[in-house]
């Protein structure tokens, strides 16, 4: 019997889609939150990810698009995105 | 919008960097002002107050006895000062000057001075001893409170479950942060003597401090309000730099709270935002505050709509907020003529002309 390697994909808790609604995100990956004044800056990736789950994709096509874009594993991207989760859930007042 | 040629006279020109009063940002919001064509005459109570010698502000500047003198003092000068410069409009903006003038508005209202002011019963509402009464009425937390007439609380609170640190404060200024019966005993006197008894005692929140400005309609309704976070801060607490927010939860609290006594006049509300993503109510203050330039900064001139108020105008409708503009103050010398500090020691203020005559 083949045994799957468990998902990280169900331990990524992404922000509330309407946090991430209300970020003003400029070009350059800085980053305000207009209710608690918090402001922050991303990487290209993160900017990638912040973009696309503003425009309310879901996790599957942030990984798919990134994996396309970056030629990586879909383990490597789920193991980075989950500690991206981590680290924008901490910056961020849900 | 019609133009306003009113003389407006505003106290609180110490404009020191530690501890700003807000009576230059408020004067510097209505001569920035295209609809404001008016004078601004700046009010001090120490010849060293730097908004009294920025021309470019002030058209005249006097200085005023300090609020511990008592009423007679205040009216003696301030009568002076209005047959020399015929004053329309008063903005009293000190906490420790408010209760007395706000008392004498019969008074100004006779010399047809016009102003925008809360009732003493809405200053002894939102006053600093009954502030969780308030919040409590206007469903917002409030860390406790306790009145202090001696020091001796301090060395005993631990067992009561005041843990340090605690923050002493004066009645009307001042906030000291102590950690222990030391520092804490240290603070109340050093407080009482400088603003007198009581002192008070509030527990510690933990967490980001937010402060909204806005006003009072007299009818229980909030005008204008404008919301910034703290981001540096002077050694008094003070903000140092700023950046506008909108947060409907901070804005409904403060909403309540001004229908709560309906609140007439210029406010500003502190709180801090715990862990857990409350609003702790801190303090209210009756008055504008020293960042009230932010308010211009966003398109909501507050201290323009006070005076649109005052002269019986319906302000237009405010810009939606705009989160996301930041204020960063300075410190910069302004070159002072000896004979300007003299006469502002000698004379109490100079009159000048339009054409700068002298008094």
């Amino acid at each position: 019997m083949i045994e799957t390697e468990p998902t990280l994909q169900a331990a990524i808790q992404l922000p509330p889609i309407k946090t991430l609604e209300r970020l003003a995100v400029s070009e350059r990956g800085f980053v305000f939150d207009p209710t608690s004044g918090d402001h922050f800056t991303l990487n290209e990736t993160g900017l990638v990810v912040i973009r696309a789950l503003q425009q309310n994709k879901t996790l599957e096509d942030v990984i798919e698009s990134l994996r396309q874009e970056y030629n990586v594993e879909p383990q490597v991207l789920e193991r980075d995105l989950l500690e991206f989760s981590g680290m924008i859930n901490s910056l961020l007042d849900n | 919008m019609a133009t306003i040629t009113a003389t407006v006279a505003i106290t609180g020109m110490n404009a020191r960097a530690d501890n700003p009063g807000p009576g230059l940002a408020i004067a510097r919001c209505l001569k920035e002002a295209p609809e404001f064509k008016g004078r601004i005459i700046g009010l001090g109570y120490d010849a060293l107050d730097p908004g009294l010698y920025l021309d470019e502000y002030c058209d005249a500047s006097y200085l005023l006895p300090y609020p511990s003198s008592g009423d007679e003092a205040f009216l003696d000068a301030f009568g002076r000062i209005h047959q020399l410069e015929k004053i329309d409009i008063f903005i009293p903006c000190l906490d420790a000057e408010l209760p007395g003038i706000v008392r004498l508005t019969p008074l100004l209202d006779e010399w047809g001075i016009r102003h925008f002011l809360p009732t003493q019963e809405q200053l002894q509402l939102r006053s600093k001893d009954r502030l969780m009464e308030l919040a409590e009425y206007a469903g917002i937390e409030c860390p406790e409170v306790k009145t202090l007439s001696n020091p001796a609380f301090f060395s005993q609170c631990e067992e009561k479950g005041w843990t340090y640190p605690l923050v002493v404060k004066g009645l009307f200024y001042g906030a000291k942060i102590v950690k222990n019966a030391e520092q804490a005993s240290s603070a109340f006197h050093q407080l009482a003597a400088q603003w007198g008894l009581p002192i008070l005692v509030q527990r510690f929140a933990t967490g980001t401090e937010y402060n909204l400005t806005a006003l009072g309609d007299g009818h229980g309704n909030m005008l204008g309000a404008v919301m910034m976070k703290k981001m540096a801060l002077t050694d008094k607490g003070k903000a140092w730099s700023g950046v506008t927010i909108f947060d409907q939860a901070l804005h409904d609290a403060s909403a309540a709270l001004i229908r709560a006594i309906n609140w007439r006049g210029p406010l500003e509300v502190e709180v801090v935002r715990d862990p857990h993503g409350h609003y702790q109510l801190i303090e209210i203050n009756p008055r504008f505050p020293a960042w009230i330039y932010l308010s211009a900064g966003v398109g909501r001139n507050l201290p323009l709509t006070l005076i649109q108020l005052i002269c019986g105008e319906t302000p237009e409708d405010f810009p939606p907020p705009k989160p996301g503009v930041m204020f960063i103050r300075h410190a910069m010398e302004n070159i002072v003529p000896l004979d300007k500090f003299e006469a502002m020691i000698i004379d109490s203020g100079q009159h000048r002309q339009q054409d700068e005559g002298e008094l």
